[in-house]
């Protein structure tokens, strides 16, 4: 399959304008057209009508090569990462609004940074270290296989895709969310870090952590970098039962 | 009234090299306030991919291996354009800042005992890793090393280290501001006391006043527009304010590397990791041209080699032409489906993402690209920028400068967390011994002066040209006439051509005076600094007439030991219309000039001899007024370790 789309095609983008800053800020959506090019990305695109049509339009972008996690926004309902969204994948009309939950900075571009900040800091998403750093030492050994699992769950980007995605976290302010609760996980797998499961059942094993999951698992579906967000979930709430079993 | 903050060590950028930077001077007590234009975890670190180097020797490849070969390589890497002494401290470094990391979390891919199988030039070769280095950090191969000695995970390195770094922020407390950019150094031409910053949620104007401010901005690859690897937000404003400043040189800024590897056409990198993994460059009659190339080394030569020889390939009709110009492919098919969604798992995901192949059974079109800037800010082995007290820099906005002409993969991860520590601990040290000489009026000046700039770009009317128009002028101006071959000609058209472009900024109009942050202000007021950036890369590359690394001159084909065993500094005077270029010796040589190992071995050698090079280094760092980076060499050799 080329993703050099059939040249021709006429786009028509309706996006979501609204300037907090602006006097008598109006939320409205406004349309654009554009003539299609060979391998168009949205960051192409959105680029394009800012540079040709529209420069006040805010939205994100960095590395525009679905690394960052900058650029997560609405498309067509659905949350996605705008740099690898392509447009040879989307019918003629492209409807772009900025991530629920989130708070919105302006048009398409939504506090996603501070947000996974304060959920980093909530659960002390770091390595609680067993001993301080011995510059003199050879590093701690760990299993390839284990290391490999970690990996797997340390690729989160932090887009925001899934949280604007989960039933939960649209209406449950503390909710951890899946991008959370991956998080979580991870350092849970972890053996550098010293907490064990009953240091963590008070984090996770709430109704802002796994058990206020409503078990949609959108958040699977969607996760541009395809974590095995079910598998997490089965962990955690296993993890869950075998503490509160070990707390009786 | 315009806000002031105070904080003892401003540290101006989130990456690996900032973050690092402020690890150290927190630990050490101080106030920290980090300043990123994005939120740290999205800062471009974030993409680096297949590995940072370390000298562990943890693998049969990676046999005997010790900071002396990884030194040694670096400066056979940087055509001896590096400070040596520089290089040397860094390797000794490097697998202390590999350790560090896995102690604060970074999953490294781990040395797995017994039979293991890997490509070594074109072969399938399989070897038995000893169950005694079983769990210990694993490397793997990269272009211009004598071992293995890339450390990784995955193909996603700079991620999984910069998601480490950040949470120790975290855990520390460390205050981070995003969505802000540092606009202007606040300095009175002699000492800095921090810098004027934009609010971009909302376009207003702060100082912030320290004891002592770190630019460690990142790289700059935007001047050459979409013709880079970096991201939109590279685009070396933090380079630029210490330019501003009038007295702060950069370091060789005409160094510039292409990665031979970016995925064509769109510029996002596939990387080295492929070659280094046993991936093939193959041209349009599916040749592996780099065979008979270089003999030795094959695709593993250095990147500015076998990108000049993939130019030339693309240039004698080898290219796949496409209407986006010429290809050339890489070939990873050999390497199998596994071994392609584990260890390469990132660049599986970009081909299946970006262009629709699966590289297991497609070959991945990819031409040569901009990729990192060697040149920066120029600072002495502990950081300090010169002319300037009170001002540092670190990673790639630094020229520290252990890259010379040509900056080896894998080793720009490491000097983040070297550097990154080294200058925390002299930033930390220069913070304790000072006071804030804070004058509030000095803030105040300043933050209105950089609000009168955005001012005029609003009142600006007219039919000037748009901003994003003078962009793709400079960007064309930079690839066409400062890429990967330069002469003379072309090099002195970039010159007119940047001129008239800085020209048209002057009179250029936004289309759009939206109230806040309004993203073609918030670019406008970094264009002109761009093209100031480009400006002296360009008059850089005239004026030094010799090849050496990534600079390579077709009027002038050889390495000049001679005449150009020196680094440029480039200064823009205050009010001058053009910069200003001078020289200082590269540094003291310990391995004296001779062949790299890979590309061509035909040089001027130099007449004097090393004594009398090295001999003459000190005098002139001295005359200079430099001699405090001379002797803070030694000072952080021993504490450092
Ligand atoms: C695609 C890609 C892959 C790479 N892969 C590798 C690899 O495998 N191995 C390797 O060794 N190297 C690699 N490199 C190079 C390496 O990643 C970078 O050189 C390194 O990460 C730079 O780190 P840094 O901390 O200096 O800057 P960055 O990570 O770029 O951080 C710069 C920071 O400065 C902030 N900033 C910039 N301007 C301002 C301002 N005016 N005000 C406030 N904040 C500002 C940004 O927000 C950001 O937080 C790669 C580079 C690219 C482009």
């Amino acid at each position: 399959m080329s993703r050099a789309s059939p040249a021709g095609r006429r786009l028509t983008f309706e996006i979501f304008r609204f300037n907090p800053q602006a006097e008598q800020p109006q939320p409205h959506m406004q349309r654009f057209e554009i003539e299609e090019t060979p391998y168009m990305s949205l960051f192409i695109a959105l680029n394009t009508i800012r540079e040709t049509m529209d420069p006040s339009l805010q939205f994100d972008f960095a590395c525009r090569s679905a690394i960052c996690g900058s650029c997560g926004m609405m498309v067509n309902g659905k949350p996605s990462l705008g740099c690898r969204t392509l447009t040879a994948d989307l019918p003629d009309l492209i409807r772009l609004q900025p991530l629920p939950v989130f708070k919105l900075i302006g048009d398409l571009s939504v506090d996603t940074g501070v947000w996974f900040r304060e959920m980093a800091a909530s659960s002390e998403a770091w390595i609680h270290a067993k001993q301080a750093f011995n510059p003199n030492a050879a590093e701690e050994r760990m299993d390839d296989e284990l290391a490999a699992t970690l990996y797997e769950s340390d690729r989160c980007i932090e887009c925001g895709c899934c949280v604007a995605a989960c039933g939960a976290a649209r209406f449950a302010k503390d909710f951890k969310g899946p991008a959370g609760l991956n998080r979580i996980a991870r350092f849970m797998m972890d053996p550098r870090d010293e907490r064990d499961d009953s240091d963590w059942f008070d984090v996770f094993a709430t109704e802002d952590g796994v058990f206020g999951c409503l078990g949609l698992m959108a958040c699977h579906d969607i996760c541009p970098k395809e974590l095995p967000l079910l598998e997490v979930y089965a962990y955690l709430r296993r993890k869950a039962l075998t503490t509160a079993r070990k707390r009786d | 009234m315009h806000a002031i903050e105070n904080t003892d060590v401003l540290v101006i950028g989130g990456g690996l090299a900032g973050e690092r930077c402020a690890i150290e001077a927190a630990a050490a007590g101080h106030a920290v306030l980090i300043l990123s234009l994005v939120p740290p975890r999205r800062s471009h670190s974030c993409a680096a991919q297949g590995g940072m180097q370390a000298a562990l020797g943890n693998c049969v490849k990676a046999d005997g291996d010790n900071p002396t070969t990884h030194y040694i390589d670096t400066v056979r890497g940087s055509d001896w354009g590096a400070d040596q002494r520089v290089a040397r401290l860094f390797a000794e470094q490097a697998p202390r800042a590999v350790r560090e990391l896995a102690h604060m979390g970074v999953p490294w891919t781990r040395v797995r005992g017994g039979r293991n199988s890997y490509f070594i030039r074109g072969e399938r070769v399989s070897i038995e890793e000893s169950v005694d280095k079983q769990g210990l950090i694993m490397h793997r191969d990269f272009g211009g090393t004598a071992k293995w000695r890339a450390c990784y995970a995955a193909a996603g390195t700079g991620h999984a280290a910069l998601y480490a770094i950040d949470s120790e922020v975290l855990r520390l407390g460390i205050t981070v501001r995003d969505r802000v950019e540092a606009m202007q150094l606040i300095h009175d031409g002699k000492r800095c006391i921090g810098a004027v910053v934009r609010c971009l949620r909302t376009g207003r104007f702060f100082s912030v006043l320290a004891k002592a401010t770190v630019i460690a901005t990142g790289g700059h690859g935007r001047i050459f527009g979409q013709y880079t690897t970096n991201a939109t937000i590279n685009e070396g404003m933090g380079a630029a304010i210490a330019l501003n400043t009038g007295v702060v040189p950069l370091g060789n800024m005409e160094a510039v590397q292409f990665h031979p590897t970016a995925l064509a056409p769109s510029g996002i990198l596939i990387t080295e990791g492929c070659r280094g993994d046993g991936g093939y460059l193959l041209n349009r009659e599916l040749q592996r041209f780099m065979v008979d190339a270089e003999p030795q080394k094959q695709e593993l030569a250095s990147r500015d080699v076998v990108s000049r020889h993939m130019a030339v390939q693309m240039r004698d009709g080898h290219g796949v032409e496409t209407p986006f110009g010429p290809h050339l492919w890489l070939d990873l098919r050999h390497l199998g489906s596994a071994h392609l969604r584990t260890k390469l798992r990132e660049v599986y995901e970009i081909c299946r993402d970006f262009v629709g192949i699966d590289p297991a059974n497609e070959l991945i079109p990819v031409r040569p690209t901009q990729h990192y800037s060697m040149g920066g800010i120029r600072v002495g082995a502990d950081g300090q920028a010169y002319n300037l007290r009170g001002l540092f820099a670190a990673g790639e906005a630094a020229c520290w400068d252990m890259h010379g002409f040509n900056r080896l993969g894998g080793n720009s991860l490491a000097e983040t967390i070297v550097a990154g520590r080294i200058v925390g601990m002299r930033a930390s040290e220069f913070a304790s011994g000072h006071r804030h000489e804070a004058d509030l009026d000095v803030g105040t000046d300043a933050c209105q002066q950089a609000e009168q700039r955005a001012r005029e770009w609003l009142q600006r009317s007219g039919s000037g040209p748009s901003v994003y128009d003078i962009r793709n002028a400079m960007a064309e101006t930079m690839i066409n006439h400062v890429g990967i071959f330069r002469h003379g000609d072309e090099l002195a058209k970039a010159v007119d051509e940047l001129r008239q472009q800085l020209h048209d900024c002057s009179v250029a109009v936004l289309r759009s005076k939206a109230p806040g942050m309004n993203p073609e202000l918030t670019f406008a007021l970094r264009l002109e600094n761009m093209l100031r950036l480009a400006l002296v890369t360009a008059m850089g590359a005239l004026a030094r007439t010799e090849s050496r690394g990534a600079h390579s001159r077709t009027d002038y084909p050889l390495r000049d030991d001679e005449r150009w065993l020196n680094r440029t500094l480039a200064r823009w005077p205050t009010g001058n219309s053009m910069p200003e270029l001078s020289y200082e010796p590269v540094g003291i040589l310990d391995l004296p000039p001779g062949h790299r190992g890979y590309g061509d071995d035909a040089r001027i050698p130099m007449q004097q001899t090393i004594d009398e090079y090295n001999g003459s280094v000190d005098a002139l760092q001295i005359a200079a007024g430099r001699l405090d980076a001379t002797n803070f060499n030694d000072s952080v050799s021993r504490s450092a370790t």
